[in-house]
Parts: structure tokens; C-alpha cells; sequence
């Protein structure tokens, strides 16, 4: 399998994605920032149609419209955590100027080659090139070391933000500091991987972990850890078993890893609660 | 003949009636107005955005598994809509969503819907018409039928909210003290993610996930700004819901610009200003 350099291409840009994505997506998950995360993927692709209506790099429409919208859903939410209906209504506006760069592509003399950058852009898994790959997993790598960084003062402004605050820690710089993470990976990891892969490796692995540990730093291991461990999984898969897309073999084993997991955690919770109820005295 | 806008209202509007195609479609979008402004209130309240995302994307799935067994794509929706409403309803609870994993399981069973749409697209080996149109939708060739069935769904979905809409704004507002008082709080809550399922599903069949997420949001979220009393705050929703509609028809048939952007950019533009106004 791994005498072929497509495999050996996805792999290296996988598992650092992965990482980056399990890591990045607990503290998501904690933060509730889910539907922002979701939001981020869907205007990364807008923003490649952008570039090409303009005539300019698709790859920085990319960043230039994920980077702006984290900045503006952190400046309009308290503490940079933009409430749901502020995300939907964004996201749907943002969708809505697809529409219309949709159309003027289409009416413009670029028109069908346009859309076919931009498509070709969502690339799958196994397209990567070498120095795609390379690219991907070094952005993804480096987010990943920066959240690490920050992940104490992170944690605590997310659990307790006025205590957060009375420490003198930068809340509010802190919150779009994350959201300007989170654009990073998905703007970099959608082109490469695909918008798909970047959602439910930031929701599954992440979902998983806080089942089974509430220890912070434990949880982030794992988070990591599975996610990485359903990439590895879900490429030899759709290796194996012809016409079973990349994606959708990652995608179907994070989220069974994430069932699992959800149902050990409800049972030991039930254990602890009956082990209470049992050892009340009289 | 392109249509020409004349600043006489009465020949605009009698010029925008002519086709029966677009007295379709401003039925359609009326109805769909309506319904996604009462519906999405309680949405918004519920503090729910997430999760009528998640459904309308079900759309893809929906749709590329009933091409690959060949059902009518419409039921192959409402069956996708169903199966994720059953996983995202039960975590509905506003008071502890987003302390917990909830908008975690949320966001697994979207990308579970999606990665299921490419893995029957890639079974099917076929293509599966034009993916923006289920996501921006078409307002042109809605038949008579279609008005007729949406109609009937948005009076049932309606229906169902007007009995259970006191009690949901009860456990909206406070959960515990509405177990308390003996209203079945599940129950009442199933419901609701039924009506919404149900809303969801019918109306982004004709008008793409795009448009009704944009309804189904912004203007309940302006209402609400405005006015936290039910009936005036539904009526509110439902007066914008309404003025976005008709606009952003209207600009679209006069232009040569989707109605997808109109309407999103009226939707967004009135947010903004009630968050301006009111703030």
C-alpha cells in the first residue's frame, strides 16, 4: 500500500490534519464553537469562487474570506464566542454572495474554468501532490504547536472567563486568537482534504474523548489520538474496498469511535450515580 | 424580452404576475415565508440554529440515496431529515447545549449525512443533477401541485405549533420548573423537532437550504430583538419573513442576479439594523 506515493501523500497530510483537527476541536467542542467551525468550511468555498471572479490566487481568497469572517464572528459575539443565530444568519449571507459569484463567473468569459479551479480545489484525500501534501501537514503542524502553547490560559478562559479576567489573561484577544486557529486549519485543510474531513474531525474524536475523560489534558491526548487513529483507519479502508470514498470511510469511523465512546460514558456515569445511591448512609 | 423596471408599481406587479411560473413560485415563497418565520421563532428561541442547519443539509444525502435505489427523491428527504432528526432531537436542551457535547453530536451527524451523500454518489456512479440548486434552490418550475402540497404542510406544521407552541415556550423558558408543573417535556419537545423537520424538509426541497436557513433565522432573530411577547414577536417575524420574500422575488426576476443572494442580503441587512437600532 504504501509503495504507492498517493497513499504516502495522504498519510503525511492526514495525520497531521488530523492531529491538528482533534487537538484544535476539543477546545472547540468546549467552547461551543461547533457551528462556527462548520460556518468557516462553508465560506472557504465561496471565497475560492471569490478569487476566481477576481482573477486572482484561489488560495487566498481562502484565507481572506475564512480569516475575515473568524475576525467578524469573534468582534460580534461577548468574548469572541458569537452566539448561533449570528453564526446562521452570517452563514447564510455569506452562502448567498456563493450565489451570486456563482453567477457572475458563469457569465464571465473564465466562467466554466473558474468553477473548475474552484472545484478542483476541494480535491480529494489521494489527489494530493507531494508539495501539497508537505504544505498541509507544516501548517497544520505549526497550528497545532500554537494551540498547545495556549492551551492553559485557553482552557481557563473558557471555563471560568471571569476568573480568567481577574488574572489579567487577554479573554477576548485569546477567543480570536483561537477563531483566526480554527480558520487557519480549515482554510488550509479544505483545499487539501476537503471541507468534509476538517467537520467531522473537529466534532467526532473531540465528542468522544470529553465522553469518556472531563480531565483536560487527557481528553486533549485523546482527542488527538483518535482522530489521528481514524484517518490512518479510514485511509487503508478506502484503500482496500474499492468505490468507498476517503471521506466517507474517516468520517464513518470517527463517528462510530464517538457512538462507542458516548455509550461507555453514559454507562460508567449510571455505574458512579447507582455506586452513590447505594453507599448513601441510611 | 427582458424585464424592464418602471417606476410605476401597479405595471411592475402586473408585469412580475404575467408568467404563471412566477405566481408559482411567489405562492411558494409566501407559504414558505410564513412557515419558516412561525417555525424558526421557536428556532431561535431554542437557541436551535445548529441543529436546523444540520437537517437542511440532509438534503444531499437525502437525495444521492434515493437516486442510488430509486425511490422519489423527495421521500428519500424526508427520510434522511427524519433519521437526523432522531440523533440531533433528543440533545435539545437550551439550558445545557453548549456546556456539553451536544453541538458536538450535532456536528458528527452532518458530516455522517454528507460523507453517506458522497458514499451513495460514488456507488451510483452517476452525477447527481446540480448540486447548487439543492443548496441555493430554484424558484422556476415549481408546478401547481407542489404549492399545493407546501400548503398543506405549513397549515399541519402550524397547527401542531399552535397546540404545543405555550408549553415549548414554558420548557424553552425554564425546563425544570415546567417538569415541575407536570408538562411532558419530552414529548412537547419531540414534537417540536418534528415540525421542524418537517418544515425544513418541504420547504428547502423548492427553495434550496440556502433560503430557508436565511428565513428560518434572521428575521425571528429581529423579532425578537424588537419584542419578546409571542404574538406580536410571530407576527413581526412573519411581516419580515414576508417583505424579504416578495423583495428579493421581485429584484430577481428584474435582474439577472440569483434570488439566493437577494434575499440572504435583505435577511442579513435587517439584522443588522435591528442590532443597530435596538441594541
Amino acid at each position: 500500500m504504501f509503495a504507492h506515493e498517493f497513499v504516502r501523500n495522504a498519510y503525511l497530510a492526514g495525520t497531521f490534519v488530523a492531529l491538528a483537527c482533534g487537538v484544535i476541536g476539543w477546545l472547540v467542542v468546549l467552547r461551543g464553537q461547533v457551528f462556527a467551525g462548520d460556518a468557516l468550511s462553508h465560506v472557504a468555498f465561496v471565497g475560492a469562487i471569490g478569487a476566481a471572479v477576481l482573477g486572482v490566487d484561489v488560495r487566498i481568497g481562502l484565507f481572506v474570506l475564512t480569516l475575515a469572517t473568524a475576525a467578524g464572528l469573534g468582534l460580534l459575539g461577548p468574548r469572541a464566542r458569537a452566539d448561533d443565530v449570528v453564526i446562521g444568519t452570517a452563514l447564510a449571507w455569506i452562502l448567498g454572495l456563493g450565489a451570486l459569484l456563482l453567477a457572475l463567473l458563469a457569465a464571465s468569459a473564465a466562467g466554466a474554468s473558474g468553477i473548475t479551479t474552484a472545484n478542483a480545489l476541494f480535491g480529494s484525500i489521494y489527489s494530493l501532490s507531494r508539495s501539497g501534501s508537505w504544505l498541509a501537514a507544516g501548517i497544520a503542524a505549526a497550528v497545532t504547536v500554537a494551540v498547545l502553547g495556549a492551551a492553559r490560559p485557553l482552557l481557563l478562559s473558557t471555563v471560568d472567563p471571569e476568573l480568567a479576567v481577574l488574572r489579567g489573561l487577554p479573554v477576548s484577544l485569546l477567543g480570536l486568537g483561537f477563531l483566526a486557529a480554527l480558520a487557519v486549519v480549515t482554510a488550509e485543510s479544505t483545499q487539501a482534504v476537503g471541507a468534509l474531513l476538517v467537520l467531522g474531525l473537529i466534532a467526532a474524536p473531540a465528542g468522544a474523548a470529553r465522553a469518556l475523560t472531563a480531565r483536560p489534558y487527557r481528553a486533549l491526548a485523546l482527542s488527538g489520538g483518535l482522530a489521528v487513529g481514524a484517518m490512518w483507519g479510514g485511509l487503508a479502508l478506502s484503500y482496500a474496498v474499492s468505490g468507498l470514498p476517503p471521506s466517507s470511510a474517516v468520517i464513518g469511523l470517527a463517528a462510530a469511535t464517538y457512538a462507542v465512546c458516548a455509550a461507555l460514558g453514559r454507562r460508567r456515569r449510571s455505574d458512579r450515580a447507582g455506586e452513590r445511591i447505594r453507599t448513601r448512609p441510611g | 424580452m427582458n424585464p424592464v423596471l418602471k417606476p410605476d408599481l401597479i405595471t411592475d406587479v402586473r408585469e412580475l404576475l404575467q408568467f404563471g411560473f412566477m405566481v408559482n413560485a411567489l405562492a411558494a415563497g409566501t407559504i414558505v415565508a410564513v412557515l419558516a418565520a412561525v417555525v424558526g421563532w421557536f428556532v431561535v428561541l431554542r437557541r436551535q440554529a445548529f441543529a436546523a442547519h444540520t437537517l437542511s443539509v440532509m438534503a444531499f444525502p437525502g437525495a444521492a440515496g434515493a437516486s442510488l435505489i430509486g425511490i422519489p427523491v423527495a421521500l428519500g428527504y424526508y427520510v434522511a431529515c427524519l433519521l437526523a432528526a432522531a440523533v440531533v432531537g433528543p440533545t435539545a436542551n437550551p439550558r445545557q447545549r453548549w456546556v456539553g457535547s451536544e453541538s458536538a453530536t450535532i456536528g458528527t451527524v452532518q458530516t455522517v449525512g454528507l460523507a453517506a451523500g458522497f458514499l451513495f454518489l460514488s456507488l451510483n456512479q452517476a452525477l447527481l443533477g446540480e448540486p447548487d440548486s439543492l443548496l441555493f434552490g430554484t424558484f422556476l418550475g415549481i408546478t401547481h401541485g407542489q404549492v399545493l402540497i407546501l400548503l398543506a404542510i405549513a397549515l399541519a406544521s402550524i397547527a401542531a405549533l399552535a397546540v404545543v407552541g405555550r408549553p415549548l415556550r414554558f420548557v424553552t423558558v425554564d425546563r425544570e420548573l415546567a417538569r415541575a408543573s407536570g408538562v411532558p417535556v419530552r414529548r412537547v419537545e419531540a414534537i417540536f423537532v418534528l415540525v421542524l423537520t418537517l418544515a425544513v424538509a418541504a420547504t428547502s426541497q423548492i427553495t434550496g437550504a440556502l433560503l430557508v436557513f436565511a428565513l428560518l433565522v434572521a428575521p425571528p432573530a429581529c423579532a425578537l430583538r424588537i419584542t419578546s411577547r409571542p404574538l406580536p414577536g410571530l407576527l413581526l417575524s412573519i411581516t419580515l419573513a414576508l417583505i424579504i420574500v416578495w423583495l428579493g422575488l421581485a429584484l430577481a426576476y428584474f435582474t439577472v442576479y440569483p434570488a439566493g443572494f437577494y434575499v440572504t442580503t435583505l435577511a442579513m441587512g435587517l439584522f443588522v439594523l435591528t442590532r443597530v437600532v435596538w441594541r
